[in-house]
């Protein structure tokens, strides 16, 4: 789950960074006040969850109140990349000298923290990453023993940072790891951190990703989540526990199990057709979650088939048979269904859905070859 | 032969009396695995399965009465580090975590301390472990494998049935059957198992089921090309995923452009690796 820069910013606050004066806008006219409050100069930044907000004009600099107020009123209305901007944020002003990079995350190979930092902030530090490697500081931290001193100033002599601004940097860097750990963050990054005329570290631009499956040990973060940047049916479908990604397909599936489900949607490609989604029912579906499920696939409009493939180990055949069943009574099926059920029950499951009407297959080959014909029947 | 579980398994369950600690103890029981007690904190004393099964309030008990080898895990995500790290401060050799939605963070910490103390761990968000017609330590229906030569390893779980499920169909049976699970931090790795696999008498043949997100089959590809001499048949799931996009697995996403199923297939492909193009395939290319 990703955070707002305001939030991961507040966030960042909270465990002693220094971050600009500011507030959060939700109106012209509340931009207009924060910037009268700050006075000066403030820059009033679009908070969508995507990158490029500045190329797309979400990010103004603002030389009077008045005119953040006419800059709110602009961005306020804006759409950047299909996101409507809901909320503003207004920061006053800084003079930057010069930008840096430090983020947090995990590194997956070598199933630590790593640190990163680089004198090359500001820009898109995956592109510094691909083209000039040797630019980016990297150093792992012991989970169990957590980021040490020496670690932190090793990263500042790294860089290049002026010795002066050593002793804010050792906080800033703490302060990131406390972020990071305390929020069970996968992402938890400054950039820029910026050196000011006034020969100050401000972390200017804040971006946090939290870890979905620790929410449960931060209720008051899991109620920050953005659901403009998710797609309605993804968001039902979390609701009933079910995995469902939209695609661009007309097959639309539904699988037990992540792998297989990915698997499923890769031999409808292999034999010429489209998936409209991802989606795992997991184990033990009930007849409540395949009626969910349902529900959600033939929400797509695009969706020309459904195509069932659950492999019964744990999970019963029959049991799922009958809530598709139960789901076919609730959903009014618009259009064919092709049905594989191997394993426990399956025979059982079979003859449960023998008098549904449904396509029935064996092998995965097989039923992704009756969807893909029957989508291109329809 | 066979890796990790054998007939020498002594299985303790933890969480023994929750739900699916249960169902899946009655299955194990069922397959002959050496069960040989249960952890429930507050639940010590009871007899559980009949009056097979003595549950105990903590793992350092179990393991004193028991002699156990081995734990499996089925404790609530929230519980499953604590369980990881009661396991191995009791002694536990190897220890199978079959609990799905871990914390990531959790995770690191207990790799890091389990590292240290040389436990092995699987999982976690995984199916554990099957030696067909032995032992079963997990979820693994074991009614869908034959004894045989094939080790199989795999990220995923019911798309490893599915693959079981073929071999039976054609008579192959698999030496073991290691789930290594979905999670981007996990403890038992690719190359750990392909080691173990090349070290074993009774494995001819190995199956890797591998899927889109981080970097652990091209690691397995470049181990296959230095140190293995036993053919490798291969799967990767994932190939019309998204990239940013968790599918269902939580370590299953293709990040920064790196993860992708391109990626995997192709290295597997130059370390002489047959990757099969969707998993019914494999049986045929194992002939």
């Amino acid at each position: 789950m990703k955070l707002q820069e305001y939030q991961s910013k507040q966030i960042f606050s909270k465990f002693g960074i220094t971050i600009p004066r500011g507030n959060v806008a939700a109106t012209a006219s509340e931009a207009k006040q924060v910037a009268e409050e700050l006075g000066g100069r403030v820059v009033i930044k679009s908070q969508v969850l995507v990158g490029g907000r500045g190329k797309a004009g979400g990010i103004r600099l603002a030389k009077s109140p008045k005119e953040a107020e006419e800059m709110a009123t602009q961005i306020l209305g804006m759409e950047i990349k299909g996101l409507p901007v809901r909320k503003v944020l207004v920061d006053e002003a800084a003079n930057i000298q010069k930008e840096i990079y430090l983020g947090i995350t995990n590194d997956r190979s070598t199933r630590k923290p790593v640190m990163m930092a680089s004198a090359a902030g500001g820009v898109d530090i995956e592109e510094v990453a691909q083209t000039s490697p040797e630019k980016i500081i990297k150093v792992h931290i012991d989970p169990l023993l957590g980021l040490r001193d020496y670690q932190a100033r090793d990263i500042a002599v790294s860089i290049d940072l002026p010795r002066e601004f050593w002793r804010s940097f050792l906080d800033t860097a703490r302060g990131l790891w406390k972020a990071y750990t305390q929020c069970d963050a996968t992402l938890a990054e400054i950039n820029p951190l910026v050196i000011t005329a006034d020969h100050r570290l401000i972390a200017l631009d804040g971006k946090m990703v939290l870890d979905d499956n620790a929410l449960f040990r931060h209720p008051e973060l899991g109620d920050m989540r953005d659901i403009d940047s998710e797609a309605a049916a993804e968001i039902e479908a979390r609701k009933y526990g079910l995995s469902y990604i939209k695609l661009e397909g007309e097959i639309g599936c539904m699988v037990n199990g992540a792998g297989l489900a990915m698997a499923t949607m890769d031999i409808i490609k292999l034999f010429g057709g489209e998936p409209a989604n991802f989606l795992d029912i997991g184990g033990g579906a009930s007849s409540e979650k395949v009626a969910a499920a349902l529900r959600i696939i033939l929400s797509d409009p695009n969706v020309k088939v459904v195509l069932f493939n659950i492999f019964g180990g744990i999970t019963r055949c029959d049991e799922v048979a009958r809530g598709i069943l139960a789901a076919m009574t609730e959903v009014k099926a618009r259009v064919p269904m092709v049905v594989r059920l191997v394993g426990t029950n399956a025979e059982e499951g079979l003859r449960l859905l023998s008098d549904a009407k449904m396509i029935t297959a064996e092998t995965l080959a097989d039923a992704s070859q009756k969807a893909v014909a029957a989508a291109k029947g329809a | 032969m066979s890796i990790l579980v054998n007939k020498k398994t002594r299985l303790i369950v933890q969480g023994i009396t929750g739900h699916e600690g249960y169902f899946h103890s009655q299955q194990m029981l069922a397959y002959n695995t050496n069960l040989v007690a249960g952890v429930t904190p507050g639940k010590g004393g009871e007899w559980v399965l009949e009056g097979k099964v003595p549950v105990f309030d903590s793992m350092k008990l179990a393991v004193e009465a028991t002699g156990a080898n081995t734990s499996v895990i089925f404790v609530p995500a929230r519980f499953a580090a604590d369980a990881m790290f009661e396991a191995a401060d009791a002694g536990i050799g190897l220890i199978v975590t079959i609990t799905e939605g871990v914390p990531v963070q959790d995770m690191m910490r207990v790799r890091s301390y389990l590292d240290q103390k040389n436990v092995r761990l699987v999982g976690p968000n995984c199916p554990g472990l099957l030696t067909p017609g032995e032992t079963k330590v997990g979820i693994i229906p074991g009614n869908i494998a034959l004894p045989g030569s094939i080790g199989v390893v795999s990220r995923s779980g019911t798309l490893t049935y599915e693959v079981l499920y073929a071999l039976k169909q054609i008579g192959l049976g698999a030496s073991t059957c290691v789930g290594i699970g979905g999670d981007p931090v996990n403890g038992t790795s690719f190359i750990d198992v392909l080691e173990m696999f090349e070290d074993d008498p009774k494995t001819e043949k190995v199956v890797l089921i591998g899927e889109i997100g981080g970097t652990d089959e091209e690691k397995a590809a470049e181990f296959i090309a230095n140190s293995m001499s036993k053919p490798v048949v291969s799967f990767i799931a994932g190939q019309t995923a998204p990239p940013g996009k968790r599918m269902g697995h939580a370590g299953a996403i293709i990040e920064g452009g790196s993860g992708t199923a391109e990626d995997k297939v192709q290295a597997l492909q130059a370390a002489g690796v047959q990757v099969a193009r969707h998993p019914e395939e494999i049986p045929q290319l194992l002939r």
